[in-house]
Parts: C-alpha cells; sequence; structure tokens
C-alpha cells in the first residue's frame, strides 16, 4: 500500500465507477440459476404466444407483428422480474450503505444498474431471433419492419424497466418490488386495450379517456411492429423509462 | 487541520433525537473510541460524517470536504465499514474487492487487491463467496474494503462484533499498525478495548456527547470500566 490517499482517485473516476457498477449488476444476473430460468421462460412464451395463441403460422404471412403483439404482456411481467432486485436486494444486503458511501453520486449507480437491468433484457429479446431467421426462411419478410419491431419492444422493455426500478426502490423484499412492479405495469398494458374507459367516462371528458388510452404498452409497440416511423411512441416508452429511472433515484437519494 | 470534523450535528428520527448537537475534531494518528449503549446514537453519527444520512443541522467534514457539499470528494477520503459489514454475499472475496478497488478508480486494482488480501490475511478464503464465510472472515471483508485505497479517514461501526478473542486481536494488530497516518473512529461497546486500541474515548449516550477526554484520563476515572460507563451514560 504505497501510494496514499493524499494523491485520490483521477476526476475521470467518475466514469469508472459506473463501468464497475455497469459489469457488476450485470454479471449479477449470471451468478444466480434465476438469470437462466429468466431467459428459458422468456424465450418459450415469447414463442409459444406467437405460434399457439397468435396463429403465426396459420396466418402465412412473413410478419413478426403477431410475435411482437404478446411482448407488452411479457415485459409486464418479466421486467418486473429483472428489475425486482436493482435497489431492493441492496436494501436487505444493507450493502446500499456500502454503496452510497463509496465515491460515487446516487446518479451513477443508478444508471449503471438500469442499464445493466436494460441489457440483460436486451439478451433475452436476441435469443428470439431464430424467430425471424425463421420467418425470412419460409418468405421474405420487410427486415426493415423486423428491425423496426425489435427496437420497439426493446424500447418497452425499458419502459418495464423504468416502472420496476421505482418499485424496487420502495422496499427491501424483491417480492414486493416484483408484485407493485407487475401490477403497475399490467395496468399500463390494460390501459391500451380500453379496459378503464367505462370507469374513466364517467368521471373525465370523453378526450381525455381517448388519451390515456394512448398511454397502452401495446399503442405504442404496435406503431413499430407496422414499420409506421413515429416518433411519438418512442418518445413515450423513453420518457417512461427514464421517468422510473429519475423516480427511483430520487427516492432512494431521500431515503 | 483536523482530519474529521462533526459540527453541531443533529438528527431526529421522527420524535426520537437520536443525535443532538454533537461537536467534535479528529486529528491525523488520534483512533476515537466510540462508546456508548445501545441506540445512544453512535451509529447514526457514523452514518452523519460518511454521508449515508443527512444532518439535520450541523455539517461533517471529512479531509477538508463537507460531505453534504462535497460528497465524491469527501468519500474518496473515506473508509467505512458499516454495523455488520454488510458486502455482496453473491461474490467471491477476491471479486468484491475487486469492484471496490475499480468502483474507486484505483490506480493499480490488481496490486491493490493483492496487497488488501494479504494485509487482512484473507488470501485463504479469497476464492470463496463471502455468503459462505464464518463472521470473523466477513468482518475482515468489510475491513478490507475500508481500507483498499488506504484511506485518511477511517470510520468502523463495531468492528469487532461477535469475533473470538484471535479474531478481536487480528483486528486491533491491523488498525494499530495504520493508526499513525490516519484518523480513525472505532464504536464498540467493548470497553477494555480502550486501553488496547484507542488514543481517546468519546462517549455517547441519548445522542449527547457526555465525555471526550484522553485514555489515560478516561481510564484514572475508576478501577471498573463498567461503573465508569453506568455513571456516564445514565
Amino acid at each position: 500500500m504505497s501510494s496514499s490517499s493524499e494523491n485520490p482517485a483521477p476526476k475521470s473516476a467518475g466514469l469508472s465507477a459506473f463501468g464497475a457498477i455497469l459489469r457488476r449488476e450485470f454479471a449479477g444476473y449470471f451468478r444466480t440459476p434465476l438469470a437462466y430460468v429468466f431467459l428459458a421462460v422468456f424465450n418459450t412464451f415469447a414463442v409459444s404466444l406467437a405460434f399457439f395463441v397468435g396463429n403465426m403460422y396459420e396466418a402465412g404471412v412473413a410478419s413478426l407483428d403477431r410475435f411482437f403483439l404478446y411482448h407488452p404482456w411479457l415485459w409486464a411481467f418479466l421486467a418486473p422480474a429483472a428489475g425486482a432486485r436493482l435497489w431492493a436486494e441492496e436494501r436487505r444486503q444493507g450493502t446500499i450503505e456500502l454503496l452510497l458511501t463509496w465515491p460515487i453520486t446516487v446518479w451513477q449507480a443508478a444508471l449503471g444498474k438500469f442499464l445493466a437491468a436494460w441489457l440483460f433484457l436486451a439478451c433475452a429479446l436476441l435469443m428470439t431471433l431464430p424467430v425471424a431467421f425463421t420467418v425470412g426462411w419460409l418468405g421474405d419478410p420487410d427486415w426493415g419492419v423486423i428491425l423496426a419491431g425489435y427496437a420497439g419492444s426493446l424500447l418497452c422493455a425499458g419502459a418495464c424497466l423504468g416502472v420496476a426500478a421505482v418499485a424496487s426502490a420502495l422496499t427491501r423484499s424483491q417480492v414486493i418490488a416484483f408484485v407493485t412492479g407487475f401490477l403497475a405495469c399490467f395496468i399500463l398494458v390494460l390501459v391500451g386495450y380500453g379496459v378503464f374507459d367505462e370507469l374513466f367516462a364517467g368521471m373525465l371528458p370523453s378526450g381525455m379517456v381517448d388519451e390515456i388510452r394512448r398511454l397502452g404498452l401495446w399503442r405504442n409497440l404496435e406503431p413499430f411492429t407496422l414499420g409506421l416511423f413515429d416518433l411519438r411512441p418512442a418518445v413515450y416508452f423513453v420518457t417512461v423509462a427514464f421517468s422510473g429511472l429519475g423516480l427511483s433515484t430520487i427516492i432512494i437519494e431521500r431515503r | 487541520m483536523a482530519l474529521i470534523e462533526a459540527k453541531n450535528l443533529s438528527k431526529s428520527y421522527g420524535a426520537i433525537r437520536a443525535v443532538n448537537n454533537v461537536s467534535f475534531s479528529v486529528n491525523r494518528g488520534e483512533v476515537i473510541g466510540f462508546l456508548g449503549p445501545n441506540g445512544a446514537g453512535k451509529s447514526t453519527t457514523m452514518k452523519l460524517l460518511t454521508g449515508h444520512l443527512r444532518a439535520e443541522s450541523g455539517c461533517a467534514i471529512v479531509a477538508g470536504f463537507d460531505v453534504s457539499d462535497q460528497p465524491v470528494e469527501a468519500k474518496r477520503h473515506l473508509g467505512y465499514s458499516p454495523e455488520g459489514a454488510p458486502a455482496y454475499g453473491e461474490m467471491t472475496v477476491r471479486e468484491f474487492l475487486r469492484f471496490a478497488a475499480d468502483l474507486r478508480g484505483l490506480a493499480d486494482p490488481a496490486e491493490r487487491v493483492r496487497a488488501t488480501l494479504e494485509l487482512c490475511r484473507l488470501n485463504e478464503v479469497a476464492a470463496q463467496t463471502i455468503e459462505t464465510l464464518s463472521k470473523g472472515y466477513r468482518m475482515r471483508v468489510g475491513f478490507a474494503q475500508a481500507v483498499i485505497h488506504d484511506p485518511a479517514v477511517l470510520i468502523l461501526d463495531e468492528p469487532t462484533d461477535g469475533l473470538d478473542p484471535n479474531q478481536k486481536f487480528e483486528v486491533r494488530r491491523i488498525l494499530k499498525d495504520m493508526a499513525a497516518r490516519k484518523a480513525v473512529i472505532v464504536s464498540t461497546h467493548i470497553l477494555e478495548e480502550v486501553g488496547e486500541l484507542c488514543t481517546r474515548v468519546i462517549v455517547i449516550a441519548q445522542g449527547e456527547i457526555r465525555c471526550d477526554e484522553s485514555r489515560e484520563r478516561f481510564l484514572q476515572r475508576g478501577e471498573d470500566l463498567n461503573q465508569v460507563f453506568r455513571k456516564l451514560t445514565a
């Protein structure tokens, strides 16, 4: 231990701290069998929903829109599962006290954790690429549309993860974090199918009811899967993702 | 210049005043024995000094940096092991220390990890996950992450809690070796530790400082330290 703290780390230490968090969190998913269970569940459901519920094969169209149709449901369930540990686990183990007394801002820690979780969800999504290749082998799909669908699904995952991050920041129990995160995402899915329209119709002007319906996850994912270029759904997903990230950071800062 | 300064620190949990107007400063070379009954405000004071909690009033200064105004700078000079030495249980000792070194942006992280494993005598368990370790080793891992960057300020919340006599001796030996170059605060409720480890004693009870004096003066208060302690904290 030659050099002492009289020569503290350089200013670029912020970046290395962020990188260290990102690496640790991402590797953390693969330290337990949970990650592999997660990847298996995601792929099984993504594929079987598309083929057995969405009748993707029988439809005889070389497109993935019936595959992406179920992604909001999958992310609503699995993003909270992957995001539950973000802060709840730090609180349960008491390591949050270490993390927040190390030379790092809460923002750096929160962003590192969030991006690691998002990256993990991206891995799950990438593992479904054989579905796209199958469609390409059977027919002649528009690859631009498929690419847009994947981008939309990834953004949708980020939005659900933002919700999950807030749920995780509020509790020390991963189970509670998962259940509340799932419920919140589930509501975002249902809103888009007009489930709450009658409830809102009694309280709000009809224009507002339509606007609320636009907040549904599938409503925003659908344009991507049809290859319609529209900035609004992308802005919607990114806004939900980063509002969740910001809110979870504020909750942790004010604990 | 004092390396640690607590200026009129106060903190409440709801209606309970956990720390009330606490002030003291610690210079290089001093090892403060921070004594007090459970719930006296020892841990809360340490959490205020390390920036884990925000003080309602007053300020904490570590190595010249205000903990709430320049938290990252202050924390670079700070090593802290919270009560119970929490750590990421699923990581191995080596991985955990490497993470601490990387997060701190240390110049030669691999060398720091090696030196710290050596210093804290953790080599034989370096490849084990932390959750499989005995309490003695876990406490040493907590200590190791606090000293990996050789900080000027070291704050340890009950570092010898639950250790057997040999392990306690070991922790004290390491602390003594490095104490001359640092400002150290060690909380404990083991009174014998005062004589063996500390240069100065601060007794806190009901959130207030009851006594702040050199080890020699404290030891002169009476033969029976338990009685001295009871009188001071009553």
